[in-house]
């Protein structure tokens, strides 16, 4: 072990055998250019490979590695050790979600209410390939470009205390891409998602707290997104008030 | 899944935290402080004239009224935030309630002058 | 209606304390936005009977002028304030983020239409405050 190192205290959980998550602590080398997934590797490695968690690309773009770091939602692969120095660094599980073992999360929830946001192109009727691409202008594209980021990490859910609060709430990341998809000029899909972010456990739960466009990795800002469909959602119902022989559109 | 009508309160809401933004504060400092610590002399006399001008009547009543619903929605979720969830229904009754009543009131207050 | 959830055997469900509110600067700073509402309410309330003793006559005029002037109610006109203006502040920033503005195909920067908002505040208070000053 080299001079320099940094305690890491991170969450232990066996289903069936702990009624609850504990702490365990442990020394990794400390280097100016690693990242927390480097000290759970180098732990998982050398030290105990019992540690369970989920990693994959380690450059930020696959959205698997987010965890609690010192309390704050983040992606373990972008978040550098010596921004913890000199530690000891806590390393939990995202919170707001079921915790499976040790790190790792039950995405359910998250996958149920993606699907539910209906996530792609929907046309009324598809376009035969003879015809060509869709067209779309740079214009078009900037609209919705800023919420098409989003690469599912999580973050935001577990920086939601509505989401923590009320589980049913559709939650950030799926409202966000339901707007990315309304906006999206070649889409025909808005009578389809609109029950869905109009609904009780919709967009109507936030509270505009903002925390989950404070933690995106990927500068998505769900809460804009959220927000700006409320606007969007009220105009529907008051139009569905006032004149209710119109079909939702 | 179901239906709600939330967006009624949210446009109160939205619409009573416009109105506060713009015109509350001002009115804190005119009524609250200027008047009665005698910065800005008023009589009563003047006073009583500008109440009972019916277009004052209306601006009071908007600026009165449509803030309590803004009120009413952020304080049911505040109590809601502190840990009375599962009491939605009843908090919702609650403050929005609070809100129409004093809506008339307000109203009752003003055409009374 | 929240409906509640089902919890699978085997899974650790963490709970959230009701003091959640207390452990981020964020979450603290949200918490004192949302109270803005309640100082505002108040202020309505106190200036609702204020303008009812206006229709009582002068005596009853002069009589909560006095009661205002105390010092109690000078410090809750200056917390109501404070709380006031924060809500305004906080408010019009967050305007920029709810409301999209387009012209044309372009979309207007946020913070363009939040001091388009500020700027809105400052000539409607100061219309307000000169109405009051003239006579």
């Amino acid at each position: 072990m080299p001079d320099e190192t940094i305690t890491l205290e991170v969450t232990r959980y066996r289903p069936g055998h702990d009624r609850e998550p504990r702490s365990q602590s442990f020394t990794v080398p400390y280097r100016k250019d690693w990242v927390v997934l480097d000290a759970l590797n180098y732990i998982k490695d050398r030290i105990d490979g019992t540690l369970s968690y989920r990693w994959s690309c380690r450059m930020g773009v696959c959205g698997s590695c987010g965890m609690m770091v010192n309390g704050v939602p983040k992606l373990t692969c972008a978040a550098f050790l010596r921004d913890f120095q000199p530690g000891p660094v806590r390393v939990e599980p995202l919170a707001n979600f079921p915790v499976v073992r040790d790190l790792v999360i039950s995405l359910d929830d998250f996958m149920e209410k993606l699907l539910r946001v209906k996530p792609w192109i929907i046309r009324q009727t598809e376009k035969p390939v003879a015809e060509g691409e869709h067209r779309q202008t740079p214009a078009q594209l900037e609209v919705f470009k800023q919420f098409s980021m989003c690469i599912n990490c999580m973050l935001c859910y577990a920086a939601c205390p509505v989401y923590a609060m009320h589980p049913g709430f559709i939650g950030p990341a799926a409202a966000a891409l339901a707007y990315r998809y309304n906006l999206d000029s070649r889409d025909e899909g808005y009578r389809f998602r609109e029950p869905v972010l109009n609904d009780s456990v919709g967009v109507w739960e936030c509270t505009f707290i903002g925390e989950c466009s404070v933690v995106c990795p990927k500068g998505v800002d769900p809460a804009a997104a959220i927000q700006r469909s409320k606007v969007a959602g009220a105009q529907d119902w008051a139009k569905s008030m006032l004149m209710p022989w119109r079909g939702r559109s | 899944m179901a239906r709600t009508n939330e967006p009624l309160w949210w446009t109160l809401f939205s619409v009573g935290g416009v109105v506060a933004a713009f015109l509350v504060p001002v009115h804190i400092v005119i009524h609250g402080l200027a008047i009665p610590l005698g910065w800005i002399p008023v009589s009563h006399g003047r006073m009583l004239g500008l109440v009972a001008n019916p277009l004052i009547k209306l601006y009071l009543f908007v600026l009165i009224a449509l803030p309590l619903y803004h009120w009413a929605h952020r304080f049911r979720f505040i109590l809601e935030d502190l840990g009375l969830h599962g009491f939605r229904t009843l908090l919702a009754v609650l403050c929005y309630g609070a809100a129409i009543v004093g809506t008339v009131a307000t109203a009752v207050v003003l055409i009374g002058i | 209606m929240t409906t509640p959830r089902v919890e699978r055997p085997g899974l650790y469900y963490p709970k959230l304390p009701a003091t959640w509110w207390l452990r981020r600067p964020n979450y603290v700073r949200f918490m004192i936005r949302e109270v803005t509402s309640v100082f505002i309410a108040a202020f309505l309330v106190v200036l609702l009977c204020q303008i009812r003793q206006v229709g009582q006559g002068p005596e009853a005029y002069a009589a909560v002028m006095a009661r205002l002037a105390s010092p109690g109610w000078v410090l809750f006109h200056v917390v109501a304030l404070a709380f006031a203006i924060y809500h305004s502040i906080t408010w019009f920033n967050l305007t920029g983020v709810v409301q999209v503005v387009r012209i044309g195909d372009r979309q207007l920067p946020p913070a363009l239409i939040a001091g388009g908002a500020f700027a809105a505040w400052g000539v409607v208070s100061l219309v307000i405050l000169l109405f009051f000053l003239r006579g």
